[in-house]
């Protein structure tokens, strides 16, 4: 039996009047990359937004370890393991490196001083592991001053501070070049190989065919499709699914 | 921690001999106050004109002493104002939060009880009045402008409704153990100016090195990942104003102190000036970032710049215009000093 370390029981989300999310069943187990696909509207980054605790939805249920969870906010998810990379990285641009990767989450002690030689030491040592390998950069550089693959770095680093059980990566290739591409395919193995999951959220069904060990497709606001790797044949397999599932209703639409 | 050792995820660019500026004691100082030594410029510069101007007026001890006995009431709302501002909010209530919780203070003096009391009560005051502000401008999504702005009248005439507008003297506050701690002079220097010393350095510690400045800057540069890094932003922004409300009352009773008299339009004349002091201090109006020591120096040179311009020997006609000199050339100064990420 493996552990399922969190699953989302037929989760709905509407804004207003338009379902963003009609009934999806999600799970992530430990030690998996979980692929999740789905074309522009399919609800992807809503159903993030709701694992991440930044929205709520309107029914439905989330579990970790198997037990509900009550007051589901973005502090209750991190502190349940849960760590995402969102897709414009949710960094504070002027501010320094230390700043973003400790936001929320300040090492104080008490009556709320901080501990600045501490979060340095930590940002350093984050910065080293994600490969911020040169000097030009110190952990009281601006993020504003970084190139894109840099403050993806700090995003991750800000991910790997605390031993998250699931770390969420919403559209982390995206917009980033080759090298800097397979520096993150190399990260999530790494923590793949360390016992921990992996929600990957791509555009490029490739990467995600290539990384994730089970792949769930949504579309329009409902898994259409869960599969492991080992009933896929290929990339392209997943590329024709997702055609079909797009093709009938385009065509039911057409014949109004 | 992490044990995960991972191949570089990102490129850190060319390798440099030196270390980065940051990482140099002094250049990190330099970068880190640069606003402020800005500010601290213009504020010398302005000086030295007016001491050329006449440097017989402005060699005088007599005039420091009295800029600095009446400075601190300003500084005790600049600097909050700082805070509300890299907040992305602004505040326009503060004075009429200075004339309610002045007016605590003297009705808890007047009837008899000691004035420490009255402290207390003027702090109760502003404080509340803070948290109300910030509870309307944040809860129900009203803009922070328009909504203190509103606040502000409502507040002062509430204040002139309760009180007829009359004043109110306090001659008993003379021989208070409370005024000699806070508006004696210690070896010629006002003693409101020590305290205002001491609120700076607490504030610039607060806005530093403390948990809620670090959160103030992230909630003023970006809310959202604030709130997606599950930090409150509502109530971080509430506590802003709630600090403003506490900075007013001090305002108000050191302002009330100085005079032993309580008048209905205490704080009206401060609006503009604070509100200036922020900005010649070299915290930008996007939010995000700011500076403590800046709001205070810029608090200087507003202040000064009144005395200084009868000083040098122009006529009071020219107040206005010096206050919008400085206003255009310190922005201009810290647009040229700053590197705008946002």
């Amino acid at each position: 039996m493996v552990d399922r370390l969190i699953e989302l029981r037929n989760i709905k989300k509407s804004f207003g009047s338009v379902y963003a999310l009609g009934g999806v069943n999600l799970h992530v187990d430990q030690g998996e990359v979980l692929g999740l696909l789905g074309d522009n509207g399919a609800g992807k980054s809503t159903l993030i937004k709701i694992l991440s605790g930044v929205l709520k939805p309107t029914s439905g249920d989330i579990l970790i370890r198997g037990k509900p969870v009550s007051n589901w906010n973005p502090a209750r998810s991190r502190a349940s393991g849960i760590e995402t990379v969102f897709q414009d990285r949710a960094l504070a641009v002027q501010q320094s490196i230390v700043r973003n990767i400790f936001m929320g989450r300040e090492l104080a002690g008490r009556f709320g001083w901080l501990d600045i030689d501490k979060e340095i030491s930590e940002a350093r040592r984050l910065m080293r592991e994600i490969g911020f390998t040169s000097e030009v950069f110190s952990p009281h550089s601006i993020v504003g001053q970084l190139s894109g693959g840099e403050r993806q770095g700090v995003a991750i680093a800000r991910a790997i501070l605390k031993q998250a059980n699931l770390i969420v990566l919403d559209e982390p290739t995206t917009a980033l070049s080759l090298t800097e591409t397979a520096k993150v395919f190399h990260f999530v193995r790494q923590v793949r190989a360390s016992g921990r999951s992996i929600l990957f959220i791509g555009h490029n069904i490739h990467h995600v065919y290539d990384i994730a060990d089970r792949f769930v497709v949504i579309d329009r606001g409902h898994s259409v499709l869960e599969k492991n790797k080992n009933e896929v044949a290929s990339a392209q397999d997943l590329i024709n699914f997702m055609e079909d599932v797009a093709k009938p209703r385009a065509l039911e639409d057409l014949s109004v | 921690m992490s044990e995960i050792s991972t191949s570089p995820v990102v490129t850190g660019g060319a390798l440099s001999p030196r270390p980065h500026p940051a990482e140099r004691p002094l250049g990190r100082f330099v970068v880190a106050n640069r606003a402020s030594i800005g500010s601290l410029s213009v504020f010398l510069v302005m000086l030295a004109i007016f001491f050329v101007a006449n440097p017989r007026v402005f060699s005088s001890w007599g005039l420091y002493a009295s800029i600095l006995t009446t400075l601190p009431v300003a500084i005790f709302m600049a600097v909050p104002l700082v805070f509300i501002v890299t907040a992305g909010e602004i505040d326009l209530s503060f004075p009429a939060t200075m004339g309610a919780t002045s007016l605590a203070f003297a009705y808890v003096v007047q009837a008899g009880y000691d004035p420490s009391l009255a402290i207390v009560a003027a702090v109760f005051v502003g404080v509340l009045l803070g948290f109300g502000i910030g509870a309307l401008v944040v809860y129900a999504g009203l803009s922070s402008l328009v909504a203190t702005l509103g606040m502000n009248f409502m507040l002062r005439g509430l204040i002139l409704i309760a009180t007829q507008s009359k004043s109110i003297a306090l001659p008993g506050l003379a021989d208070t153990w409370v005024s000699r701690v806070f508006s004696s002079s210690v070896f010629g220097i006002p003693a409101q100016f020590l305290w205002a010393v001491g609120f700076v350095v607490f504030c610039i510690l607060l806005y530093t090195r403390h948990r809620f400045g670090a959160q103030v800057h992230i909630v003023g540069d970006n809310p959202d990942s604030a709130n997606e890094m599950g930090i409150n932003v509502k109530l971080v922004r509430v506590k802003v104003f709630a600090f403003m409300g506490l900075g007013a009352a001090l305002a108000g009773v050191f302002s009330t102190m100085i005079n032993f008299t309580w008048w209905p339009t205490s704080g009206d004349g401060y609006l503009l000036p604070v509100i200036a002091a922020v900005f010649v201090g070299g915290t930008p109006p996007w939010g995000g970032i700011g500076t403590v020591l800046g709001g205070a120096i810029g608090a200087l040179t507003v202040s000064f710049i009144q005395t200084g311009v009868v000083g040098a020997g122009m006529s009071g006609f020219y107040v206005q215009f010096f206050y919008g000199l400085i206003v255009i050339l310190s922005l201009l100064g810290h647009r040229w000093n700053q590197t705008r990420y946002r």
